[in-house]
């Protein structure tokens, strides 16, 4: 916390080329030796985690024996596909695109989730574009409830707080872009009998930032136990895209753009991955307070926020839980 | 009105196996009865079944986190709908 680095270096400080060496060697350990399997499938979205999950499999198993799976849908930014591509190419790992909207459409996707919205927001219609978004745990001690942010075709915005009913019926829909993809990564794994490689970071990790059976599923998750801003450094380190690096965090998920801060976390992530941290290794919200330059009460706020989403989101890290135990199949790999 | 509340607290969440032992002024966040959806849920029912209307800045832990708090605080708002009526 001294010295010429900033407090976020100091302490979320990585040395990007052990890390990478040791997560090489684990998922050469894990993939080939536990799981058996000979290459990785790595869903890339042209965001920072995917990216760096596909180069770290890339070095770990050889370009040859790592495929991206590009799955663009019809709310996702027009700059997805072309991010995504440019770090494939960058890599030499194949790609391969899968455009979901026909299966999301099969589903009733699109429908079921713009049926809720229009029961909040009536005029919502063609056209119209939404997200959903949570106000921020920073200098009150309310409640947060989720509000939709619907916009019209001539740029006129609509909020409203959405009912319970409505609120896990939109959710319940957009889930269905994560679980497709997951399914069509496994698809390509099991073509291939490859490992599927996760991509959270050790904030959606932790906090529980993920779908069940959807983004949460996979065999192995190379990242999990770094923070974004490592993230960022082994990124740097891996030559990723200066244009992916320089893109903002965001869900990709809702017709609005939302940044991932507005739907789930309470701050940027710099500063949550900071508070992560001071949570993680006890550093007081005082401590901490003058050290970042976020008022202590806010922190105080925030570590309690991050005890409230670990509870909430404990069971979308359980697996199917068994009424007696069957101690012949053991659920970890030895 | 109390009773009410209890009813819908236990028709909708977990409030162990002596629902009507849970103390009035027990925290329904920190016994885990309800979560931020929960709370979602809670002020719809409370809207809906009382006729009032919660603002975002009434969305606090003295106002809806335990069953006291909560029957104090639509008592309150009935009693200035009615005042202002």
């Amino acid at each position: 916390m001294t010295g010429s680095g900033t407090v976020e270096t100091d302490l979320l400080a990585i040395d990007p080329e052990e890390a990478v060496e040791a997560i090489v060697a684990s998922l050469r350990e894990i993939v080939g030796k536990e799981l058996r399997r000979r290459g990785a499938v790595v869903g890339v979205s042209g965001g920072i985690d995917s990216s760096v999950t596909v180069a770290l499999c890339s070095r770990a198993f050889g370009p040859g024996r790592t495929l991206a799976v590009l799955m663009p849908e019809a709310d996702s930014s027009d700059d997805t596909l072309d991010l995504s591509r440019s770090v494939a190419d960058s890599l030499g790992v194949q790609a391969v695109v899968e455009d979901i909207t026909p299966i999301l459409e099969a589903v009733r996707c699109y429908e079921r989730r713009d049926e809720a919205v229009r029961r909040v927001v009536p005029e919502f219609g063609e056209g119209w574009r939404f997200k959903i978004v949570l106000p921020s745990v920073i200098g009150t001690d309310a409640y947060r409830l989720f509000t939709v942010v619907a916009q019209s075709p001539d740029g006129e915005q609509i909020e409203a707080r959405l009912p319970a009913a409505e609120y896990l019926t939109i959710v319940a829909a957009t889930n269905f872009k994560q679980r497709t993809r997951k399914m069509l990564e496994y698809f390509h794994a099991d073509a291939h009998n490859y490992a599927v490689a996760g991509t959270p970071n050790r904030l959606e990790y932790d906090q529980g930032f993920f779908v069940k059976l959807g983004d949460g599923a996979a065999d192995v998750k190379p990242i999990a136990h770094l923070y974004k801003t490592q993230v960022y450094r082994l990124a740097e380190y891996l030559e990723i895209p200066e244009k992916v690096r320089a893109r903002k965090p965001t869900t990709d998920t809702y017709s609005l753009e939302q940044t991932q801060d507005e739907f789930y976390f309470s701050l940027p992530y710099e500063q949550m991955d900071l508070c992560l941290y001071g949570h993680n290794n006890g550093i007081s919200a005082d401590e901490l307070a003058g050290l970042i330059g976020i008022a202590a009460e806010d922190i105080h706020r925030v570590y309690e926020d991050i005890d409230q989403k670990r509870r909430t989101t404990r069971y979308l890290h359980l697996g199917a839980q068994l009424v007696e135990p069957v101690p012949e199949v053991p659920a970890k790999a030895s | 009105m109390e009773d009410a509340i209890r009813e819908f607290l236990a028709a909708n969440f977990f409030l162990g196996d002596d629902p009507a032992g849970l103390p009035g002024s027990a925290s329904l966040i920190e016994a885990g009865v309800i979560d931020s959806t929960g709370v979602l849920e809670l002020v719809g029912y409370l809207e809906d079944t009382f006729g009032i209307r919660i603002q975002d800045d009434e969305l606090l832990p003295e106002n809806l986190d335990t069953i006291d708090n909560v029957v104090g605080f639509v008592t309150r708002k009935q009693q200035e709908a009615g005042t202002a009526a």
